[in-house]
């Protein structure tokens, strides 16, 4: 009897990838920057996902799973060519001391967008680890295991997005006050 | 340990990674070192600013159906192709005709056992002290909070203009599976809006438009391969409307 085990993994493929489409197609959107792109990322993401189901091991992280064919397909896309991953990152750059702190800048809604700016001026290995973090909500052993790193670089490349997007949010203050 | 230390694992603590005896201990110091506080306030309010400014792009409806349609052909298609080439021929008109009249009068049953649990299913959950786990009248809080809670999305109507409140929702079980539940007030009446997936094709086979359950009003219909029940105490020309709103909502 084969059509109850098709019919089985076809509904939990469903059940499982259905719920991530939304956060699966803003994250596609924060990669590629653009529309198109993201549109066909998503759709090739589930063609694949469901493809390789059979190899997908229950019990293990599906979303994480998913997550990793969406970057890992927008990394061979023509856009992802474009992008130059880090590997290493044990390398001794030093980003500059922030000076002001922009709390009060967060505070207001208004500065949602001058965040969005901002996320948009990271590079992608930057934006994209703090999109998995702060918006996915996802554990460091997920973002480690959808990033293909070791736990131990999360943290670290975590910590240096941040102080990017510090630096990137009071860059954009002192901007904003002046031309703005 | 120093200040410097603590600061290197604010990060994991503001991120929920820190064990629950280093979150506490980190705790402690937080409530005695103004600075390192100032500091962890700081990354939680950037964690929560990147939070809301990350949620920013929404897929089109388009899109959406064209990738649920793409996951659904695939299994359709190998159980069609199966049936017509094992099952269709051997069926006689005799063995048909039994088939059908059993399957109407299962059906029937069926739809009165659904539509029964429906009915109690509103009658509880407005008895109960606290009807709704997420309280908003707003559909764009609504919405998203039954993301990852239920195994579908949706689309909710914008109600200004109309006398329809959105009170709120919840996630409602029919049989095994998972729905949204959601609450609409219309002039001190309440409705409840339910939304199943349609597992098996067990809710495509019941049949559509007004109904009554346990002398409620109700209107049911399929889709996007979603099955949708409003039920209520209000008159069938409000069950109608706001099943209308909720038909058009894109």
């Amino acid at each position: 009897m084969r059509v109850p085990e098709d019919r089985a993994s076809a509904a939990s493929f469903a059940d499982l990838a259905l719920p991530l489409f939304d956060q699966l197609y803003n994250f596609a959107r924060w990669l590629t920057q653009d529309k198109a792109e993201a549109e066909d990322l998503v759709q090739e993401t589930y063609a694949k996902a469901l493809r390789g189901f059979s190899s997908f091991q229950v019990g293990t992280n599906f979303r994480a799973w998913i997550y990793r064919i969406l970057r890992n397909s927008f990394l061979n896309s023509r856009a992802g060519l474009k992008v130059t991953v880090v590997i290493d990152e044990e390398d001794g750059e030093t980003l500059p001391p922030v000076s002001s702190t922009p709390e009060s800048l967060l505070m207001e809604q208004a500065n949602r967008e001058i965040v969005q700016q901002a996320l948009e001026t990271l590079p992608v290995h930057f934006r994209e680890i703090l999109l998995l973090c702060d918006v996915e909500d996802m554990s460091y052993k997920e973002i480690a295991e959808t990033l293909s790193i070791p736990a131990g670089t999360v943290m670290s490349r975590l910590s240096r997005a941040r102080k990017a997007l510090r630096v990137a949010l009071s860059e954009k203050k002192q901007g904003g006050g002046r031309g703005l | 340990m120093a200040c410097n230390e603590w600061r290197d694992k604010l990060d994991s603590y503001v991120d929920g990674e820190l064990t629950p005896a280093e979150a506490a201990t980190l705790g402690a110091h937080l409530r005695s070192c103004a600075e390192c506080a100032a500091d962890a306030l700081q990354r939680a309010q950037m964690k929560r600013a990147v939070q809301v400014a990350g949620k920013r792009y929404e897929p089109s409806t388009e899109l959406r159906n064209k990738i649920a349609k793409s996951i659904a052909v695939k299994s359709h298609r190998r159980i069609a192709l199966k049936w017509k080439l094992a099952l269709i021929p051997a069926l006689g008109l005799l063995a048909a005709a039994f088939l059908l009249t059993s399957y109407f009068g299962r059906q029937r049953r069926e739809q009165q056992r659904v539509y029964s649990e429906l009915a109690d299913l509103h009658v509880a959950t407005l008895a109960s002290s606290t009807p709704v786990d997420v309280l908003s009248t707003d559909r764009h809080t609504v919405k998203p909070w039954f993301q990852g809670k239920v195994p579908f999305t949706f689309n909710l109507p914008d109600l200004p203009g109309s006398e329809f409140t959105l009170l709120g929702g919840r996630v409602a079980y029919l049989g095994q599976v998972s729905g949204a539940h959601l609450i609409y007030q219309i002039r001190k009446h309440e409705i409840s809006v339910f939304i199943f997936p349609d597992r098996d094709g067990e809710m495509r086979s019941l049949p559509s438009g007004p109904a009554n359950a346990a002398s409620f009003n109700m209107q049911t219909w399929m889709k996007d391969d979603l099955r949708y029940f409003v039920i209520g105490d209000a008159s069938k020309e409000d069950i109608k409307a706001l099943s209308k709103l909720l038909q058009d909502a894109g």
